[in-house]
């Protein structure tokens, strides 16, 4: 007597060879999700407590980034700009607007404005902005087009391999000093030529010690 | 006990299949009634009261397991006994002992079956079985040792997000590929091996559900003569497969220590030394399964004395190569001049585990010498004793190789003791009931015996193959 | 148990030495006689009980989420949680977000001041370094120095102002103080019943601060009370001179020195300094000599080239016989120099003081005696005598006045009155600003309870201890970080404290509690201190207004010039002599059986550290010995008292008993047990609980430093000792290479000869790496390595190093990047002990690297052994290859991830470690990386010197050079061409970068002996005894 029915050798052959391509899909799909926007947050702009406009402040008034970002050529850290420093100005200009609010109530209570962060790298990475912007790294780079972010989203993935790309090649990306800060910086002549030059103009290590574990983790 | 074997076969003949030699099974079988016999175990025949116990036990066991590893993950590896200096203990200690026991399934059905040694037959099914089982323990150590066993992923080489790959130099990533291969391929050709049965389980199986499940599992077998056909070349493939991990997969783990610079590691003698002692550690598991197995299921006239004498034999002579082994480990530290060889060497003798070492030459060198004698080797209880010794010897070798050697290395100032917490043994004991749970599952549900490959060994399949042939 | 016990390891350890191969052979003592009792104590001391605490701790849940969070990350479905970005509102000056700044202050040691720099992140301590504009620093710490910022944080610190733990607004307080003075002042107005009892105190504004107080209130008596009290010291020099005056020594001019049981090298106030002019000396010409008669074996001890244990009685006849030889004193108390010396084991003249005399005698001018404070003060006396004798005064060693305000001289006479007071209830009001006396007042004062009778009692402390809980009032201090004071060193030379963060608690200084008592009560600490400074500053300051002298004194950690000048004061040798003819000492009556010598703990001091986790797990210099104090005891001792390491003991001493763990250690002197107080608090804080005993319970006024007349019992009880270090033998490897200086001069190349000769760079299968523009390397010179610890603690407070706990040493668990190897070698009774720091040796061929299947160790381009946290799996593999074991592995998830305040002291530079990783000394990479980045944005090299490491720059004997060995100029080039050099277990082919200056010794070659290399298998010499 007959419990199968002919037609369930294909499935049970299907199943066989099948098993072998749901496992590779499986870990696509684990792989695929990890890289996402989802997970890196690339892109993915940030509500902060004051309705700050770069695209306004840097593309519009054309504020230099050093005038808020006062450590970046110093410190490791390129610095949230003090409550002060918005003071600055909207002590005077638009004092009245409800945006700048919060920013007053900083400043008469003492509390600090709760910026949300946006580039946040883990824990374990020592990045230190002072010898990138030394080093021709420009702020474009890695931060895309601030002066056309309203809200500022994060601009690369921030996976390691993505700052591998540049440690293992930085002739792609270095830029001569005067232009760090520009936004829209369009290299005069080959990118690869001038990079060259640079990377040996300062002083910039070979990939291998670039590359070294101990160059961003302590 | 009665004996299939005690019908005075001369000792010396070679087992061929020749027709009516009752040395590999006793006379008087037929197709027929061989295949009842051996199929009615997984379908009709009552379940001993014996296995319920075992079962039973195996399953607590396995929750200790289950517990043991759960606390791991919660509180770190801290709750075992690892320290400065010694970095590895029980846990490797017991993957070593694990992976080398699968080697016995993996010789008999591969290397067995490429030089036609038909007495193979009646133990390979259940030796196989005890391969995936053991590997399967085995796996369980390396996965859990690590400080964050989330993250082992990382020593599978696989395009990240990090542009990192791992360290192809580092013996452990060589281990991930020996073990999870020998894992894949033992698996494949168990269940390979066993299809033919699992259509004979389907075809006799009354119940309605059983006829489903062997059905599925036996993937529309037929016994097509193209099926034979092609199942002949699968297994041999399979076999030719196997064949090289017998050796390479003990040789690699040996790695794990002879790559290391730690003396009582660092010895050229291990691959092979580990391969024999594997062999070694897998027939004393075989015995100490076999032997009950045939008592309490009545098997004795297919687990023949001549089985179990065969058995003894082989572990004698890789007893003896790891004798050697032995040897030769202590001869070198002497014969380098090389003080830390010298000073691990009277370490073992004479140090606070001198114990251990004396135990495990007297476990593994002086007390299989008496397999030499044919009564020993006749004697069910002695065997079983025999088998079960050398299974505490392995484990106490493997035990004087990690930890023996890592407590007092090249620093007096750093020299540590070690000793297993009880989370240590928990884990341990508890893989032993994992192997058991599974075994006991797979004598109750599946044939622990190939039933077509014994028909093989029947005479009628003799005329059979003349007449076909 | 103890019945059938066989005789103990030590019974046998003189035959087994011979018995053994014929090298010196020993494990840890019991091991030696392999007894069952070693078999079970192997067993208890490595115990390994289920680490059952309870369920799950918030701790264990955060690690299980952890756990599960990570796992989540195997799905990819893990997110960075949102983080947030709190800037400031107004920024303050001169500071640079994620850039630290450096401030000068000070630390106190029992009062006297060392100067320091704090390195400082947004405002949070973080690290302290040497000041070397300070005198008594030369830009070298030591443990307490380093040690002593993370009891700022502590989280067990009293927290605020209590009157019977009732919260108490300051205001309270001050009415509080006003109310009693009114009382008393209805009662006549002279504050008769108002007493101050403070530690010892330097600080010329609290000093000012008291006498203004002690003139408005002419009955008002001010005590101090110091454990470690300098008044042997005091009353010494008194003795000699007629006047209180500090020595100060100058070992970088002294080419021979004895000790009579002087640690200088080990503690004290001017610990730093000592240990960095003896080290200068050792380094430059060649080597000088030191030899050591002590009881008790100590840092300085080890150091020696000729060391003797003697009891205390022998020491002091020592010094009489040698002070008599050298004519130290008139020839009539020769007989008794004499007699006394026949005391000295041996009754013929013992050769051993005839050859130091005529040591001392060749190098008049350029030779020193020195006496430790626990000696007596005609000891003291005699020492004064010998350098005056020998023409050292002024060369070696000169004489300023004590920087110590407080009745120094009588700490342990005025004491007692006090109590008397306060126990005939004439005092209405104790103040006891800072200090714990009711812990650390000798035992038959009985303080506690005399001061039951004084009706108000006020308790300014950091800690709510055991004299708190006595007090009305507890008023929470502010600590040395937190506050505005001064201090002057141990010569005067005066800091000013200034306070590198806001009190993280409630805390008060001395200063304003003092300030309590006068007409302004409320003022500051700062207004207090920069008002008594206004005037003098603009004197002392070198004339410049007030103002700037004032900056350039914080600047600097010092006031210009404020070091006393030297004394000129004569030893009256006859009226000496007339002194000490037969001084009245109990030393000199034959004790009957032990004595027991109380000596401060190495890292706990006097109890004011005990609950300070770093302190607490510092490996003792000699014992190695951590979270304990314990009865040390001389093996033979042992031996005849069938004792051994970790059985308990009941010391009695009059009458007064405690329990105490022993501990056997070689070269202890036979006839006298040794134990550490400041262990065994009642109420010492978290941390402190549970470690040790008090031994304070047996200290007495008649018995301060020793104490004669101990009974000693054995019970059946043991305590597990945790120690880090178990076997204390070089097993004949060529570890710790020591040879004499006339055999190095001889030969330079025996150090080489001492260990294999190691395989070529080329020997190796492994392809060459790729070298970068830096070499990094270091090296540590064993010669002037004084196994201080003053670098471990640097270097856990520098790379966020969680402290462990004693049940994980006990397991072999404990993680400090450096540890002091501690290896003896020559007889039991007097050991030579020799130390050796063994942290990463950054091996160019390291064995971890092959093996960790992660790549989570690999090599730089400039040597670094680069070890990636975040990359770790934890496979310990790379710790089972390392030959070195220096790496450190996270068991359980050490670090605390949830004590709020302990995060602050973290170095925010360093990742802190998680569960489940390896960790070890990264050669401070993050101090390498900083140097660079300046360099590099300044288009320059990295200059030589440029780069500290944390542990280099804590060493007090500059020992440890750090530097680019590509470059023959570099400072630590320079130090590794010298032929002392040598790597460890170089013949494994790892090529370390850090190596080893082999130890020189200096021996004596009248008293034979020392001429042996140790390190290869040679025989030990036993010691000169």
């Amino acid at each position: 007597m007959q419990i199968f029915h002919r037609s369930t050798n294909t499935i049970s052959r299907v199943s066989v060879f099948g098993a072998v391509f749901f496992v590779a899909f499986l870990g696509w799909l684990m792989d695929a999700v990890n890289r996402s926007p989802y997970v890196t947050q690339q892109h993915v702009a940030r509500v902060q407590p004051v309705q700050f406009s770069h695209a306004h402040h840097v593309g519009g008034m054309g504020l230099d980034c050093r005038y808020c970002h006062t450590t970046v050529e110093r410190s490791a850290f390129a610095n949230i700009p003090p409550t002060k420093t918005c003071m600055n100005c909207h002590s005077q200009i638009w004092n009245q607007s409800p945006e700048i609010a919060p920013v007053q109530e900083s400043f008469r209570t003492d509390k600090s404005i709760e910026w949300v962060k946006v580039y946040d790298l883990p824990d374990y990475v020592y990045f230190n902005h002072s010898i990138h912007v030394a080093k021709g790294v420009g702020c474009e780079t890695c931060h895309g087009r601030i002066d056309k972010m309203p809200l500022v989203a994060q601009h690369p993935t921030l996976e390691m391999s993505w700052c591998l790309d540049c440690h293992r090649a930085p002739e792609k990306h270095l830029r001569p000093r005067d232009q760090i800060f520009t936004m829209g910086y369009v290299p005069a002549g080959d990118q690869e030529v001038i990079g060259e030059r640079l990377k040996a103009q300062y002083h910039i290590r070979p990939s291998n010690e670039l590359t070294e574990c101990w160059t961003c983790h302590r | 006990m009665s004996d299939g074997s005690d019908k005075g076969k001369p000792e010396s003949s070679i087992p061929q299949p020749k027709p009516g030699d009752t040395g590999i099974l006793a006379p008087g079988y037929t197709f027929t009634t061989l295949t009842d016999k051996l199929a009615s175990i997984a379908l009709s025949r009552r379940t001993p009261f014996v296995w319920f116990v075992g079962a039973a036990v195996g399953f607590m066991l396995s929750m200790v397991l289950l517990g043991a590893l759960s606390y791991l993950v919660i509180r770190g590896i801290g709750i075992w006994g690892v320290n400065q200096p010694v970095g590895w203990g029980f846990e490797i200690v017991n993957f070593v002992w694990w992976i080398g026991i699968g080697h016995a399934g993996t010789l008999i059905s591969a290397i067995l079956l490429l030089l036609r040694q038909p007495w193979r037959n009646s133990i390979n099914r259940f030796a196989e079985a005890m391969t995936i089982f053991a590997v399967a323990c085995a796996g369980i150590y390396p996965a859990f040792h690590t400080g964050r066993p989330w993250l082992d992923y990382w020593l599978i080489p696989y395009p990240n997000a990090m542009n990192m790959w791992p360290n192809f130099r580092s013996p452990l990533i060589w281990d991930v590929f020996a073990v999870s291969t020998y894992a894949t391929v033992s698996l494949l050709f168990w269940y390979v091996g066993m299809i033919p049965d699992l259509a004979t389980l389907r075809d006799r199986a009354k119940k309605m559900w059983a006829k489903v499940v062997y059905g599925m599992l036996a993937l529309g077998w037929r016994g097509s003569a193209r099926h034979w056909q092609r199942y002949e070349t699968a297994s041999l493939l399979l076999a030719g497969l196997a064949t090289p991990l017998v050796v390479s997969v003990h040789t690699v783990v040996s790695f794990d220590f002879a790559a290391g610079i730690v003396p009582g590691w660092h010895a050229t003698i291990f691959p092979p030394y580990f391969v024999a002692g594997a062999v070694y550690a897998g027939f004393a598991m075989v015995l100490t399964l076999a032997i009950p197995l045939r008592k309490v299921y009545g098997l004795q006239d297919f687990i023949t004395m001549r089985h179990l004498d065969n058995m003894a034999k082989i572990m004698l002579a890789t007893g003896l190569i790891v004798g050697y082994g032995y040897c030769v480990e202590a001869f070198m530290a002497f014969y380098s001049g090389n003080t830390y060889e010298r000073f691990m060497m009277w370490n073992r003798m004479e140090g606070p585990y001198k114990h251990m070492y004396w135990a495990l030459l007297f476990c593994n060198i002086i007390a299989p010498q008496l397999l030499w004698f044919r009564k020993v080797r006749r004697s069910i209880p002695m065997l079983f004793v025999m088998a079960m010794i050398v299974n505490v010897g392995m484990w106490l070798e493997r035990y004087v190789i990690v930890v023996v050697s890592l407590h007092r290395d090249f620093l007096p100032s750093s020299w540590g003791m070690y000793h297993g917490t009880f989370f240590d043994k928990a884990t341990y004991i508890g893989t032993i009931g994992l192997f058991l749970a599974l075994m006991f599952l797979f004598i109750r549900l599946l044939p622990m015996v190939s039933i077509f490959e014994m028909r093989a060994i029947l005479p009628e399949a003799k005329v059979e193959e003349e007449e076909g042939a | 148990m103890s019945a059938e016990r066989k005789p103990p390891g030590v019974a046998v350890d003189a035959s087994k030495l011979e018995a053994l191969r014929g090298r010196e052979y020993w494990r840890s003592l019991e091991e030696l006689a392999r007894t069952e009792d070693f078999q079970e104590h192997l067993h208890r001391e490595f115990r390994v009980p289920v680490p059952m605490d309870g369920g799950l701790d918030r701790r264990e849940m955060l690690t299980l989420m952890g756990a599960s969070m990570a796992l989540a990350g195997l799905t990819g479905c893990v997110r960075q949680p949102e983080e947030r970005v709190f800037p400031y509102v107004r920024p303050p000056e001169e500071s640079v977000v994620g850039e630290p700044l450096y401030y000068a202050s000070a630390h106190l040691h029992g009062g006297y001041a060392r100067g320091i720099l704090v390195e400082s992140y947004e405002g949070r301590p973080t690290k302290i370094e040497g000041n070397d504009l300070h005198p008594s620093s030369k830009g070298g710490t030591d443990v307490f120095a380093q040690g002593f910022l993370l009891n700022m944080y502590d989280p067990d610190r009293s927290q605020t102002l209590t009157e019977r733990g009732e919260i108490r607004a300051w205001s309270s307080f001050i009415a509080a103080v006003k109310l009693a003075l009114e009382r008393d002042r209805s009662a006549g107005g002279r504050g008769a019943g108002l007493r101050f009892l403070t530690g010892t105190v330097t600080s010329p504004t609290l000093l000012q601060q008291l006498q203004d107080i002690l003139a408005a209130h002419p009955d008002a008596k001010w005590t101090s009370w110091e454990p470690v009290g300098r008044e042997n010291a005091m009353e010494g020099a008194r003795l000699a001179f007629g006047e209180p005056v500090e020595a100060r020594y100058r070992f970088d001019a002294a080419d021979v020195v004895l000790s009579l049981e002087s640690d200088f090298l080990g503690t004290g106030p001017d610990m730093p300094r000592l240990v960095r002019d003896f080290a200068a000396r050792r380094r430059g010409k060649g080597s000088n000599r030191l030899y050591v008669v002590e009881s008790t074996p100590s840092p300085t001890g080890a150091k020696a080239d000729h060391r003797r244990p003697m009891a205390p009685r022998e020491i002091e006849a020592f010094a009489r016989a040698v002070a008599t030889q050298l004519g130290a004193l008139p020839s009539g108390v020769s007989g008794v120099g004499a007699s006394a010396a026949g005391a000295a084991p041996g009754n013929a003249p013992d050769p051993f003081a005839a050859a130091v005399v005529e040591d001392l005698k060749a190098h008049r001018g350029a030779s020193l005696v020195i006496a430790g404070e626990s000696q007596p003060a005609h000891v003291h006396a005699l020492a004064h005598a010998m350098n005056e004798a020998l023409g050292n005064a002024g060369k070696t060693v000169d004489y300023t006045e004590p920087s110590a305000g407080a009745p120094l001289t009588s700490q342990s006479a005025t004491l007692p009155e006090l109590v008397a007071d306060m126990a005939a209830g004439k005092v209405g009001f104790l103040v006891i600003v800072g200090g714990n006396p009711v812990f650390d007042a000798p035992a038959d004062l009985e303080f506690g309870k005399a001061m039951d009778k004084v009706d108000l009692r006020v308790h300014l402390g950091l800690y709510e201890d055991e004299t708190s809980r006595l007090c009305h009032w507890h008023v929470a201090q502010a600590h040395e970080l937190e506050s505005w004071s001064d201090a002057r060193s141990m010569h005067g030379a005066v800091t000013i404290l200034q306070p590198l963060i806001a009190p993280l608690y409630d805390g008060r200084t001395a200063h304003e509690v003092l300030a309590a008592f006068t007409e302004q009560p409320d003022k500051t600490a700062h207004d207090i201190v920069k008002d008594y400074w206004k005037s003098r500053l603009a004197t002392t300051g070198g004339g410049a207004d007030l103002d700037t002298a004032w900056r350039t004194a914080l600047h600097d950690g010092i006031v210009k010039d404020s070091e006393f000048k030297a004394k000129d004061v004569r030893v009256d040798s006859s009226a000496l002599e007339a002194k000490i003819q037969n001084p009245k000492s109990k030393t000199e009556a034959e004790p009957a059986g032990l004595t027991l010598l109380f000596r401060p703990d190495p890292t706990v001091w006097d109890g004011r550290y005990a609950n300070n986790g770093w302190l607490q797990e510092l490996p003792k210099p000699l014992t190695k010995l951590t979270w304990d104090n314990a009865a040390m005891v001389a093996p033979s001792t042992a031996q005849r008292l069938g004792l051994q390491t970790e059985d308990v003991v009941e010391l009695t001493l009059d009458g007064r008993k405690v329990l105490a763990p022993v501990w056997v250690l070689p070269g202890q002197s036979e006839s006298c047990v040794t134990v550490h107080f400041g262990n065994g608090r009642a109420r010492g804080g978290r941390v402190a609980s549970g470690a040790g005993f008090d031994a304070y319970a047996l200290r007495t006024t008649g018995a301060l430093w020793s104490g004669a007349g101990l009974q000693l019992s054995k019970t059946l009880r043991r305590r597990t000792l945790a120690t880090t270090q178990h076997h204390h033998s070089m097993e004949g490897r060529g570890l710790i290479r020591s040879v004499t200086a006339d055999q190095y001069a001889a030969d330079p190349r025996i150090v080489a000869k001492l260990g294999e000769e190691p395989p070529g760079p080329t020997d190796t299968l492994y392809p060459k790496l790729p070298t970068g523009s830096y070499a990094w390397g270091l090296s540590i010179d064993l010669s002037t390595c004084v196994g201080c610890n003053a670098c471990v603690i640097a270097c856990q407070a520098e790379n966020n190093i969680p402290v462990v706990g004693k049940d994980q040493v006990t397991r072999g668990r404990h993680m400090q990047w450096i540890r002091i190897d501690r290896y003896y070698t020559g007889g039991l009774e007097a050991p030579d002990t020799l130390f050796q720091p063994v942290t990463c040796m950054h091996c160019e061929d390291a064995p971890c690297e092959t093996v960790c299947p992660v790549a989570a160790t690999s090599h730089s381009a400039e040597g670094l052994n680069q070890m990636v946290y975040n990359r770790c799996v934890g496979t310990r593999y790379c710790s089972n290859n390392c030959p070195y074991k220096v790496r450190r592995f996270n068991f359980y998830l050490y670090s605390d991830y949830t004590t709020e305040v302990l995060k602050m002291v973290r170095n925010p530079e360093v990742t802190v470690r998680s569960r489940g990783v390896m960790e070890k000394c990264s050669y401070c990479v993050q101090r390498i990386n900083h140097a660079r980045y300046a360099a590099e944005k300044e288009n320059r090299p990295i200059r030589d010197g440029e780069i500290v490491t944390a542990c280099q720059q804590a060493c007090p004997a500059q020992a440890i050079v750090f530097g680019n060995v590509s470059d023959p100029d570099s400072a630590v080039s320079k130090v590794k061409s010298e032929m002392r050099t040598y790597g460890l277990l170089t013949e494994l082919g790892t090529r370390p970068r850090t190596t080893y200056l082999a130890h020189l010794s200096n021996p004596n070659p009248k008293l034979g002996g020392a001429a042996r290399p140790a390190g290869e298998g040679e025989h030990g010499h036993k010691d000169d005894v």
